[in-house]
């Protein structure tokens, strides 16, 4: 609440007249660079911490990589200077600093299974960043005007639905872990759904920027609220069936609510109907009935959910080991932590991606739980203020959905882990070890910067005129 | 599109506030019940990099972490194991823990938040952290003589300071060696817990708080006497019916004394009479007349049906909250379902000892923390006021009564005014009695309560009785207590 104030009162400082000036000030990127350097800082300081932990002294190797890594993000922020000076100076360190400490804990967990090389999970993330960052690069100097992108509209619809179905192909199609996200092309595997979500956010920003009147206009009152017209449910139907074939076919309970919260939250702010919400959460209701009834996995992880500690259920096959385990993990952490390297986050399966925050929490305790926790707050607020101080429709509807499915997506694994919510697959936003994740929400980064700094100059030259 | 965005923005504040509040509980408020439960390995791998707090009686550790020199860092060693083995409980790799190592786990192992600043001082020195030293209020002492007392018999010993419910002996017997289940050979402390839980003498089970519940005999008899006086309806020389046999209401059953015979001469006798010479024909009358409602507040008022810690759990004693008559009858000298622990026994003598006021025991003299600052130490607290003081100074006397020349006399200490009750239950036909001693004796500085219980009727089936067997180890403790 406190950041969302902020973002709030620095709308209006934000036009303070010396941003006026015509001839383009670096002070925003001057910003950035400081705040990147504190963030390498604090993260080279986290993996040197995990280094003391777990083997008691530094190895250089990996502080090198991650050196290079920040290396390549210095470049990003050059390439913001001639391109994007006046884009949001937040965005970059933050995503950063959460990549870094994802880092250190997934380097932490290797080092006790003592995989090293191209069998370690960090080295395969920092690779991972490093591929993340040339795609922001190349996304800054292609995309140069998001508004660009509302053209490609169906296109985008088109991929999204392309790449989500992708994993339901035989042969390419992969199921991991039950459920059936992954492709797999020779030596790489990827979660298309992950880039998916990004297709869809363009998607919906631009069918939604097009279609808002008649979306929130016409139609019946019914029961006090104003109900849309049969035809005009046709949209919302079809990214319902869309994500419970998501649910159905790849067993993806996580992805499927991700999406259509993210198009449920655009159409209300696109049309300010609150009968939308109202049917798309009956919808969401009815989609969980039903998948609680007859889609087995679902019936599961329901179970483990609300009676995660029953012996029976703890001890199943499948069962609540992995939640209950990752409590305790997060309640070993106490108020402060273990402290780097020294907790056992490795007890918990999939303790390097998934579950990637009961270990940060286990090792960082409370504290840095909620240290994180306010980042992404800090993180979303910044896409949010876009919106509010959006000069054209398209570009805030999807900063407002891009900063959203981050929050979406935080709320559900977080959650999740807690069991605030059934558990569901889905990866902790620039924290877990998975490249797709990774690659996907630095792509939102880069769409952020460019839309935030379209934004700013927009208005520059607005009044300047 | 700014009042959906706002509306937005709190539904996100929303989402992450919860994210906030449900981090804080499980990091913060259900810490120490999310370390006590036995899945949570981190704990126990934890508790072997940590030097574990000692447990200590009179300032001696009876359980202490020692260095190991091997993978595990320390070994926890129970120096003086049978004697105090139910007490202490054990710190095992993979059976979990059990009495005070399990009670108070977390303070042992100094993962309790009351040591988040011994946490906060590991942190930042990187030494590892030292758990917390539990002083117990037993006395080696009394102990050691309820120990030796107890001797081969089945059964428990218990002591109370009946002015503030510190627990001065605690035995248990059978025993076991803690040391068998704490060391770090896995397959040799998989056998012994598995021959320990398949032993049917229960050597595990701390017999004071916990096990197989026994009912109280005679010794309940303090409740129906307490409950009558209570009453005002009777004092001690209110007169019952004297005859040798009583055919309860509504059955063909007949009950008797228990030499069969009337209860001392006379067509009637006193409660007090019946009390001393503990008859049961005269509490059976005198409990069907006050009814069961008034049996079972009396009892409730004394902790039966409610269950507490110590910090060990201590098992809920049990009156039947619906009784019919005849039951009511039977229950009236402790039989039909009434069940106690000998602790809730003792808590019957305590309360008389001191005036009607009974103190919640507890074992715990202190806890500090390695650093030597107090995290918690004793403080007496009131469990209820049972009985009013008269009532109390009445039953008191009845009591000493029932030593002096009564149906408790082998528990008589001379030069001393000890009070008690004895107790011989049946458990159904043809199985051994449980024997009961229930009493009181002080020295110018405390009061304290006794109860013995002995299984399996001491090995003599049914011919033994309280006096014979437990009244003289009740005897023989107080001694210990009073020094004499």
């Amino acid at each position: 609440m406190a950041e969302l104030s902020l973002a709030q009162a620095e709308l209006h400082t934000g036009e303070i007249p010396k941003l006026r000036a015509p001839r383009t000030s670096q002070r925003l990127r001057n910003i950035e660079l400081g705040l990147l350097c504190s963030a390498f800082t604090l993260t080279t300081l986290a993996i040197m911490f995990v280094q003391f932990g777990v083997v008691g002294r530094v190895d250089i190797h990996p502080l090198g990589l991650w050196t290079l890594v920040f290396g390549l993000t210095l470049v990003v922020h050059v390439i913001l200077r001639m391109v994007a000076p006046q884009a949001d100076p937040l965005f970059i360190p933050l995503a950063f600093t959460l990549n870094g400490l994802g880092i250190a804990e997934i380097y932490r967990i290797d080092l006790y299974a003592q995989s090293l090389g191209w069998d370690a999970l960090a080295t395969k993330q920092l690779a991972w960043t490093a591929l993340a960052l040339g795609c922001v690069a190349a996304v800054l100097l292609i995309v140069r005007d998001h508004r660009a992108l509302q053209r490609y509209t169906y296109t985008f619809g088109l991929v999204a639905v392309v790449l989500l179905l992708l994993p339901a192909v035989p042969l390419i199609g992969q199921e991991i872990s039950g459920a059936r996200v992954w492709i797999h092309l020779g030596p790489l595997s990827f979660q298309p759904g992950e880039i998916a979500k990004i297709a869809l956010a363009v998607f919906f920003a631009g069918y939604l920027v097009s279609h808002r009147e008649s979306l929130s206009v016409v139609g019946r009152k019914f029961l006090g609220i104003r109900m849309p017209r049969g035809r005009d449910l046709g949209p919302i139907i079809a990214v319902w069936i869309l994500s419970m074939l998501v649910i159905v076919i790849q067993k993806d309970l996580g992805t499927g609510l991700l999406f259509f919260g993210l198009f449920l939250v655009m159409l209300y702010v696109a049309t300010a109907r609150v009968s939308w919400v109202v049917l798309g959460v009956s919808l969401i209701l009815l989609g969980g009935a039903l998948a609680n009834q007859f889609l087995g996995y679902v019936h599961d992880r329901f179970a483990n959910w609300y009676d995660a500690f029953n012996p029976a259920i703890y001890n199943a096959e499948g069962g609540s080991y992995q939640v209950v385990q990752g409590i305790f993990g997060l309640a070993h952490g106490g108020l402060l932590g273990t402290g780097l390297g020294r907790g056992m986050p490795y007890i918990t399966p999939v303790s390097q991606s998934d579950y990637i925050i009961s270990s940060l929490g286990e090792e960082l305790g409370l504290a840095g739980i909620f240290a994180i926790l306010c980042i992404y707050v800090l993180f979303i607020a910044r896409g949010l203020r876009i919106g509010f101080s959006g000069h054209d429709d398209f570009g805030g509807l999807l900063a407002v959905g891009l900063s959203f499915v981050v929050a979406l997506q935080c709320f559900i694994v977080i959650g999740g882990i807690t069991r605030l919510l059934p558990l569901t697959g889905l990866t902790t936003p620039f924290l877990a070890a998975g490249g797709s994740s990774l690659v996907a929400n630095w792509i939102i980064v880069a769409l952020l910067l460019r839309i935030s700094d379209a934004n700013r100059r927009g208005s520059g030259r607005v009044i300047a005129q | 599109m700014n009042r959906e965005l706002k509306r937005l923005s709190v539904v996100i504040a929303v989402m992450f506030l919860a994210l906030f509040v449900v981090t804080t509980y499980i990091q913060v408020v259900a810490v120490d019940s999310l370390s006590a439960d036995g899945r949570n390995t981190r704990v126990l791998f934890d508790s072997y990099k940590t030097q574990r707090g000692s447990i200590r009686v009179d300032g001696s550790p009876v359980a202490i972490s020692l260095p190991s020199g091997d993978e595990y860092s320390f070994q926890r060693t129970y120096p003086d194991p049978f004697v105090y083995a139910q007490t202490t409980g054990f710190y095992s790799l993979n059976h979990g823990v059990m009495g005070i190592e399990g009670a108070l786990n977390s303070f042992l192992s100094g993962t309790d938040n009351a040591q988040f600043l011994d946490q906060l001082n590991a942190l930042l020195t990187g030494k590892p952290i030292s758990g917390a030293t539990v002083d117990l209020t037993l006395s080696a002492r009394v102990q050691q003589a309820a120990w030796d007392a107890l001797g081969t018999f089945t059964g428990a010993v218990t002591v109370l300071e009946v002015d503030t419910g510190k627990i001065v002996a605690m035995a248990s017997t059978p025993s076991y060696d803690p040391n068998s289940l704490s060391s770090h050979d896995e397959n040799s402390v998989i056998q012994s817990y598995e021959r320990l839980v398949a032993d049917p003498s229960n050597p595990l089970t701390n017999r004071v708080i916990d096990g197989r519940m026994n009912p109280p005999g005679s010794t309940f008899k303090l409740v129906v006497a307490a409950a009558a006086l209570e009453s005002g309806k009777y004092t001690p020389e209110s007169t019952f019916p004297n005859p040798s046999e009583l055919l309860l209401p509504q059955t063909t059953v007949l009950i008797h004394n228990s030499d069969g015979k009337t209860c001392g001469p006379g067509d009637v006798v006193t409660m007090r009479d019946a009390l001393r010479l503990s008859c049961n024909i005269p509490f059976a009358e005198l409990g069907m007349e006050l009814g069961s409602k008034a049996l079972l507040t009396q009892a409730e008022k004394f902790g039966f049906n409610t269950s507490f810690t110590i910090p060990m759990s201590v098992e809920a004693s049990s009156f039947p909250l619906v009784l019919d008559t005849p039951q009511t009858g039977l229950a009236s000298f402790g039989q039909f379902d009434v069940r106690a622990t000998p602790l809730q026994i003792a808590m019957l003598s305590a309360a008389i000892a001191n005036g009607g006021v009974l103190m919640t025991p507890n074992v715990v003299e202190s806890i500090t923390s390695s650093d030597l600052k107090p995290i918690s130490t004793f403080t007496p607290r009131e469990f209820s006021r049972p009985i009013s003081p008269s009532t109390a100074a009445t039953l008191r006397d009845m009591m000493i009564g029932d030593v002096a020349n009564g149906a408790a006399s082998n528990a008589k200490i001379s030069g001393v005014d000890v009070g008690g009750k004895t107790g011989t239950a049946e458990n159904g036909e043809d199985q051994p009695y449980s024997l009961w001693f229930t009493g009181f004796a002080g020295n110018d500085a405390h009061t304290y309560a006794v109860t013995v219980l002995i299984e399996d009727g001491g090995g003599m089936g049914q011919n033994g009785y309280g006096n014979l067997l437990a009244a003289p180890i009740a005897k023989k403790v107080l001694e210990a207590v009073l020094n004499k």
